[in-house]
């Protein structure tokens, strides 16, 4: 195995900043303006790199700080901001995330929040939660989890008991998202799942610009959150401190937390945590796909037996990815992330158990300097990740599969379904297809029948 | 339009034509909450110096400024690609309480090592501004240890807006200037300020130069390399496009070395050719003038019969145009009149009094003219006029979309030429393969007012 030398620079990141994940997460907040406590730039630069991938409009509000701000103090453009985007979006909540630059000049969000609350609010006004996202501390990541959890603790309070379950599922497609909600449906269960921009991000062609997009959690499932029948929370590298954490611990919601399901197993597992919960069986539907895929796996493996794979972005979208990889028979053997959790080798660790796989390379805290290096050392058939790895891949002639955000090379990264047996049996046409693909133009013959 | 749209502060920054005698508000500070198109001080300081690609750009500060600018334009290198590379000090907790000039000098001197670059440029973004780092020494320290420039560009994010930043990288390539060999340059010498050779379009603009026998001593910045900018002082004038973001260069130069310099624009056949006749008429040279005339004779002869199909299909439609800096949108105003196409909507990012003074003059009554506009604004205007086309940047394109109306990128991200004789066919192809799409048949707009006729 390689040793990296020790670098202080950072190449090609393989993160991206923390507010960046909190104005994710914010857009999946039913009638929610994101909102970012420092200068312009972030909010622009940010909606850019959300609409290269969702081809949807996002607007993201900024106090748009000044020179004399950053001296004197973000507060007044912070309330003047409020108060033009409430009167100009009618939101019913605005989502406010800090930067590096308000987080350095020791803004006191809360304090401002309340100042603006006895100085402005009325009944009408939207409600504002507010989160600290420093993107020197954490990648997008922590930034999503971290909306999604102030949100949870600013929003909930002690609730009558209810038999919906709250279903926090990470950062995950567009497509993933509806997949959760029909598992959820088939099954009769009743959900509040957060964040949802399963709309917001991916919504019709419209006639009119939505001030603020249909869609998202309704604001009054997340102040019933707290008499949930139970949470589910997906991630395997989650970090201490969640949403999920939050109403076990305030309300004593109970929390059931599981991997992404990705691949079969890991499927499975959420499968059988929504029996108990529902107490019903897996409906038929998903028994047929359970089966399908497995006589799709047979009928493909030997494409694949054997290949080796190069896996990146987040770490708990590497966990599921590399899981499956492994059960299709193609060998993960570089796992890497721009995040970390300290919880990511493990993780990869565990869901490879009894799969005949030996343990990847697997790293934390790298960007894509150091993945390509790494890769060089090991034969590789397939890199699978977001587009960023696209240049590296190229440069090594490796075929590229396209799973996560953001997919900046291609139309419908946001509709890549990864999750469940049916996300599973996409990625494995594809993959197995991409494989075949190669094989075949490499070949001077021209087969027509592979 | 709803009047309700704009909000009170921005009212002055949106002026319709023949409405009243012309008066806009603009340069100004982004309104807080108005979710402006704008970015930032650095944008604009990356935006500028991006394409130089035998240099190292290191954005010094958390990771987020370097990922969202890491090889997201269009700008072509012949040669070194260093500056596709996104390279970061991606600052953590900790060296924003203690200062980040020691990794700054680390990283700067591990990567200079790694990928021998020929100058460094180090950007500053907000937090370096607040916890007061250094640049300056930490970059003479290095130059003088490493024996390439590294020039400190102070793009703090909330210093301005990129106006600012222009001027900023402005500032650092006026230090590059002036440091080279000038032998051997002749008189009849120019550099190309302000075109970032999106899709190659500079190569295009070059042979342009070259066949009527002028020689191009600098890209400033497209497919932009260190040595030829150090020897830009040799050169006779500066020829200034988008001219926002360069033409503080070309004044310092001025000042400097005295060398003049003229504003032009490669958007659209009539300020191509003028960009040519201009350059011959500085020169003062009949021969240059007789090779001009018969360049673009020889490029409009190819190219008018070409665009026929286009006017006819796109005659009489409206466009609707928002970009970054004012000059392109009079170039583009042109263009959709070559297409007989009438423009019903125009604003820029970063426009000058002067600039929509300008702007003013060129429009028909009634065309909405904006400064400095936002979602909200753009979706109101695009309505209210009916648009068919809008052009604008990747921020822009959901909006249109959004709302069925067809796209064309003149932005930095495109991968096609727009510029010159060449990009003024390519541009009415874009245009044209939009608005004459099906699909716009089926969008709520357009399938309302089918079932209803």
């Amino acid at each position: 195995m390689s040793k990296m030398p020790n670098y202080t620079s950072t190449t090609n990141a393989c993160k991206l900043c923390k507010p960046l994940g909190a104005s994710l997460a914010f857009r999946g907040i039913e009638g929610c303006v994101p909102f970012l406590h420092g200068s312009q730039g972030c909010a622009t630069y940010m909606r850019r790199y959300i609409i290269s991938h969702f081809n949807e409009p996002i607007d993201i509000a900024s106090s748009s700080l000044g020179e004399k701000h950053a001296v004197y103090g973000g507060s007044a453009n912070l309330k003047l901001g409020l108060k033009n985007v409430t009167a100009k979006y009618s939101p019913e909540i605005i989502g406010v995330a800090t930067t590096c630059l308000t987080e350095t000049i020791g803004d006191n969000v809360p304090m401002i929040l309340n100042e603006y609350k006895e100085e402005f609010a009325d009944e009408n006004s939207p409600l504002v939660v507010h989160v600290s996202t420093p993107s020197y501390a954490g990648t997008h990541m922590e930034g999503f989890l971290a909306a999604t959890r102030a949100t949870v603790e600013q929003l909930s309070g002690p609730a009558a008991k209810h038999e919906k379950i709250n279903v926090f599922s990470g950062f995950i497609s567009t497509a993933d998202i509806r997949y959760l909600k029909d598992v959820c449906e088939d099954f009769g269960i009743e959900y509040s799942l957060m964040p949802d921009y399963s709309d917001t991000l991916d919504g019709p062609a419209l006639n009119e610009y939505p001030l603020v997009p249909k869609g998202g959690t309704p604001l009054d499932d997340i102040r019933k959150m707290g008499g949930a029948k139970a949470s589910i929370e997906l991630g395997s590298t989650l970090p201490g401190q969640t949403a999920g954490t939050v109403l076990r611990d305030k309300y004593g919601v109970q929390l059931y937390q599981a991997g992404l399901p990705i691949g079969i197993r890991e499927t499975d597992a959420f499968m059988d945590l929504l029996t108990k919960i529902s107490g019903k069986p897996m409906p038929e539907k998903y028994i047929g796909a359970r089966g399908r895929l497995i006589d799709a796996m047979v009928d493909g493996h030997k494409y694949i037996s054997g290949k080796r794979a190069v896996v990146y972005g987040e770490e708990d979208l590497v966990v599921g990815v590399a899981a499956l990889l492994a059960e299709i028979g193609v060998k993960p053997v570089l796992c890497a992330s721009g995040g970390h959790s300290g919880k990511f080798e493990e993780s990869i660790a565990t869901v490879l158990e009894g799969l005949d796989c030996a343990m990847p390379i697997v790293k934390e805290d790298v960007d894509f300097f150091d993945i390509e290096h790494l890769a060089r050392e090991e034969k590789v058939d397939m890199v699978v990740g977001h587009s960023k790895g696209y240049s590296f891949a190229r440069k090594m002639e490796i075929p590229m599969i396209r799973v996560g955000f953001p997919i900046h090379d291609r139309v419908g990264g946001q509709r890549i379904l990864h999750l469940g047996y049916h996300g599973a049996q996409g990625l494995f046409d594809l993959i197995t297809n991409t494989v075949i693909a190669k094989k075949q133009s490499d070949s001077p013959i021209g087969y027509s029948y592979m | 339009m709803s009047t309700a749209t704009v909000l009170d502060e921005r009212k002055g920054q949106v002026v319709r034509k023949g409405a009243a005698p012309f008066e806009i508000d603009c340069n100004k500070d982004s309104l807080a909450g108005a979710v402006s198109q704008r970015a930032c001080v650095f944008c604009g300081s990356r935006v500028v110096l991006y394409p130089i690609a035998d240099a190292l750009h290191l954005v010094h500060g958390p990771i987020g400024c370097a990922v969202y600018t890491w090889d997201i334009r269009g700008a072509l290198s012949s040669g070194p690609e260093i500056h596709r590379l996104s390279f970061s000090t991606d600052l953590q907790e900790m060296d924003v309480i203690f200062g980040g000039e020691k990794k700054l000098e680390a990283a700067l001197d591990e990567l200079i090592d790694r990928h021998k670059p020929n100058a460094a440029f180090v950007y500053s973004t907000c937090i370096v501004g607040i916890i007061g780092d250094d640049l300056e020494a930490v970059c003479k320290k290095v130059s003088k240890a490493k024996g390439i420039p590294v020039l400190p560009v102070q793009s703090e994010g909330f210093k301005g807006n990129k106006r600012a930043g222009y001027e900023a990288a402005c500032n650092a390539l006026s230090s590059l200037v002036g440091t080279g060999d000038t032998a051997g340059i002749s008189k009849y010498s120019i550099n190309i300020l302000g075109d970032f050779n999106l899709a190659g379009e500079i190569w295009l603009i070059r042979e342009y130069y070259e066949r009527i026998g002028i020689e191009i001593v600098a890209n400033i910045t497209g497919d932009g390399r260190v040595a030829d900018i150090q020897r830009a002082h040799g050169a006779s004038l500066n020829v200034v496009q988008c001219s926002g973001a360069t033409m503080e260069l070309a004044n310092i130069m001025k000042e400097k070395y005295g060398i003049p310099s003229i504003r032009v624009s490669y958007s659209g056949v009539d300020d191509m050719a003028e960009s040519l006749y201009s350059v011959a008429r500085h020169f003062d040279d009949p021969e240059l003038m007789e090779k001009a005339k018969s360049l673009v004779r020889e490029e409009l002869g190819a190219l008018l019969p070409d665009l026929k199909k286009y006017r006819e299909a796109l005659k009489g439609k409206k466009a609707a145009i928002y970009v970054g800096g004012a000059f392109k949108a009079f170039s583009l105003i042109k263009a959709f009149r070559m297409l007989d196409m009438e423009v019903v909507m125009v604003g820029s990012q970063t426009g000058t009094t002067a600039d929509y003074e300008e702007l003013e003059q060129v429009t028909d009554d009634g065309t909405i003219i904006v400064d400095d506009a936002n979602p909200l604004e753009l979706s109101a205007f695009i309505k209210e006029k009916d648009v068919d086309v809008f052009v604008g940047g990747v921020k822009e394109r959901p909006i249109a979309y959004k709302l069925g109306v067809a796209f064309c990128d003149h932005n930095h991200e495109r991968k096609e030429i727009l510029a010159g004789f060449t990009g003024m066919l390519n541009f009415a192809h874009e245009v044209y393969i939009s608005v004459t799409s099906p699909v716009w048949k089926f969008v709520p707009r357009r399938a309302s007012e089918e079932s209803a006729s």
